[in-house]
């Protein structure tokens, strides 16, 4: 099933959750959702599962029109941030809702309902909960259970809706581990809405993040990392450092210090400079576009990290391999390997 | 902690040590005399101003033994106001059923302006004198009033019979009901339902299978309360009942008439029914507030 969304508009009130929003979601994929609280995700997600309306746009499914079906005709299946499994049911009636409410016509069996029932708990290695309260469950059996009631229905899209929200760290990366192999398994359209860049990066295929109600980057978790589209794309997937500064006459300050950083096609004016913290390579003193003098190093983890204050002004916190000889007081050079300047 | 206990004390850190504990205790409780005092006060008061007078009820309503209690409960004037208190509650707690929830459902589950006012509203019942409340109908569907004339028209009777005694008691018994669902409901949020509609519901399947089995404790309990009020009510009911003997007097108007006329054991007798209602009232609240108890807790994901 593909998904179409067209310049959707969403206002509440004054506050336009969604500013024009326009996206293409191919058969079988697994898109994330990314972005800050307040940039729209879940609205977006709503309108798609046809639990909130657009004021304006379209929603189309595989080309037909969306918005002409009510939430019920959808056959979308949606997976809450807080479950919303029904807490007056078992376990196995709550993944059994789905098929005993189809019209009479459709419906299946008692037998085939169970048989249903079993499968889909055995899917999602839970068969043993089956009379169970939602109460008596951990979040991540909660939320595990809460996918197999979606999915029972055999839906055309599963959305989900930071379905890994409210769970522990832990718990958060099996789960993730398990939605993709899932994922794999089943093969049916996804959505799924997350705040966490390394939950979008590590189980889409594809990622979409957004920010005040618009798209700003749609592609594969490499594009939005290695070549962020925005300032506000680099800033807000993977850690980055960022400098002001000025683009005049083909020369870039920081400050009131030149930098020799090739300043060809940039627009003149006040800009942004980001490189990644481990893009910026360390030199004895005089080689590179940066002067600092160390203030601080600690060493955890793969990398040291310095904190190097830079002629010109600004402190900047870079990652440098174990190595490399660096103690505070030393005065370095900084190279950006990479890095990106954007307008305002 | 425990190793600070292994530690040998010095004895000035022992005394200040129970001193402190001296104090902690003494937060938690009050001197033994200053209890017993407190406590004899509260049952004393309670056993004078709600345990005697329910005694008092059912001592007089006996005084001249059983038989005389069941004749008076048997007379025909006594029976029909037992009848038309039964039909008066079921009609009124059956409409503020229907009211109450539909009124919750809107306030808990959709955003609308004027929320807040409709709130209030539901609340006037409960801020408004009784006899106001009657009142209010006389008004309107009185001999003088709006609707008066139009009704005499078509020959409905309203005040002074049945229709205007469940007017008035629905009226007065309206906010049980909803005060009891929404709270309920607004805690329980619209998530459930959303689940339920997505995966298929009709909207009728989504009430049924959601969310009245996730509020039967809450309504039982606003039925309950509104019944309790329904067959007490007095005020509203005296303003528009016109006390028309074995046709219009409920069981409260009966007991007032009664008794004027120095019929105390035959007052007292239906005074009883009605004081029993409230026992067992008590009980089924005090069941069912620990059904809600359970309720909130399962719902606390």
């Amino acid at each position: 099933m593909t998904i179409e969304v067209k310049n959707l508009v969403k206002k509440f009130g004054i506050f336009a959750a969604l500013d024009g929003v326009d996206l293409k979601v191919d058969n079988g994929e697994l898109v994330a959702l990314l972005g800050p609280s307040g940039s729209g995700k879940t609205t977006l997600l709503r309108i798609i599962a046809g639990l909130d309306w657009p004021d304006s746009g379209e929603v189309s499914f595989n080309g037909e029109d969306a918005l002409a079906q009510g939430a019920r005709e959808r056959h979308v299946g949606f997976v809450f941030q807080h479950y919303a499994l029904f807490r007056h049911m078992t376990v196995f009636e709550n993944v059994a809702f789905g098929l005993r409410v189809q019209p009479r016509a459709v419906r299946k069996d008692e037998a085939a309902i169970r048989a249903r029932v079993k499968e889909l708990l055995d899917l999602v290695q839970l068969d043993w909960l089956a009379d169970r309260y939602p109460s008596q469950l951990s979040g991540g059996q909660r939320q595990r259970i809460a996918l197999a009631r979606a999915l029972a229905i055999e839906p055309r899209i599963l959305l989900l809706d930071e379905p890994f929200g409210a769970l522990d760290a832990k718990v958060r990366k099996e789960l993730r581990r398990w939605l993709r192999s899932l994922h794999h398994e089943i093969n049916v359209t996804s959505i799924f809405v997350t705040h966490d860049q390394e939950e979008a990066l590590e189980v889409a295929n594809r990622v979409v993040v957004m920010d005040k109600g618009r798209i700003e980057q749609v592609g594969s978790p490499e594009d939005v990392y290695e070549s962020p589209a925005s300032a506000f794309v680099h800033g807000f997937i993977g850690e980055s450092i960022e400098l002001p500064v000025q683009v005049e006459s083909g020369v870039i300050r920081l400050g009131d210090r030149p930098l020799a950083l090739a300043a060809d096609g940039l627009a003149p004016g006040a800009s942004r400079l980001f490189v990644r913290r481990h893009d910026m390579l360390v030199g004895p003193s005089g080689s590179g576009a940066f002067e600092g003098a160390v203030r601080q190093v600690r060493n955890f983890g793969p990398v040291q990290r310095a904190e190097v204050a830079l002629l010109g002004g600004e402190t900047i916190e870079i990652d440098a391999p174990r190595d490399k000889e660096l103690r505070a007081g030393d005065i370095v050079s900084l190279n950006p390997r990479r890095y990106r300047i954007f307008a305002g | 902690m425990q190793i600070a206990e292994a530690v040998p004390l010095s004895p000035a850190a022992a005394k200040a040590r129970a001193h402190a504990a001296a104090a902690r205790d003494s937060l938690r409780t009050e001197p033994k005399a200053v209890r017993i005092v407190i406590i004899t006060l509260a049952v004393l008061f309670l056993t004078v101003f709600v345990v005697l007078p329910l005694v008092v009820v059912f001592a007089q309503a006996v005084s001249r033994g059983v038989l005389a209690y069941l004749a008076a409960l048997a007379e025909p004037e006594a029976l029909a106001a037992i009848k038309l208190t039964l039909l008066v509650a079921a009609i009124s707690v059956g409409l503020n059923l229907v009211f109450g929830l539909v009124a919750a459902w809107a306030i808990a589950k959709f955003e609308f302006t004027g929320k807040t006012f409709l709130i209030t509203l539901i609340d006037l019942p409960f801020s408004v004198s009784p006899v106001i409340s009657g009142l209010v109908f006389v008004l309107l569907f009185g001999a003088q009033g709006y609707f008066g004339g139009w009704l005499r028209d078509h020959d409905i009777q309203i005040l002074f019979a049945v229709p205007g005694i469940a007017l008035a008691t629905t009226f007065v018994t309206f906010p049980f009901v909803a005060r009891a669902l929404i709270p309920l409901m607004q805690e329980q949020g619209t998530q459930e339902e959303e689940a339920a509609i997505s995966l298929g519901a009709s909207g009728l399947q989504t009430f049924f299978r959601v969310t009245l089995p996730n509020i039967k404790w809450g309504v039982l309990y606003g039925v309950l309360l509104c019944n309790a009020r329904a067959m007490g009510e007095f005020g509203a009911v005296s303003v528009v009942s016109g006390h028309i003997r074995g046709e219009t007097n409920t069981m409260p108007l009966l007991v007032e008439i009664l008794y004027n006329e120095y019929q105390f054991v035959a007052a007292f007798a239906i005074a009883s029914l009605l004081a029993m209602l409230a026992l067992i009232t008590l009980v089924a609240k005090t069941v069912l507030e620990r059904h809600l108890d359970e309720g909130q807790d399962i719902s606390d994901h």
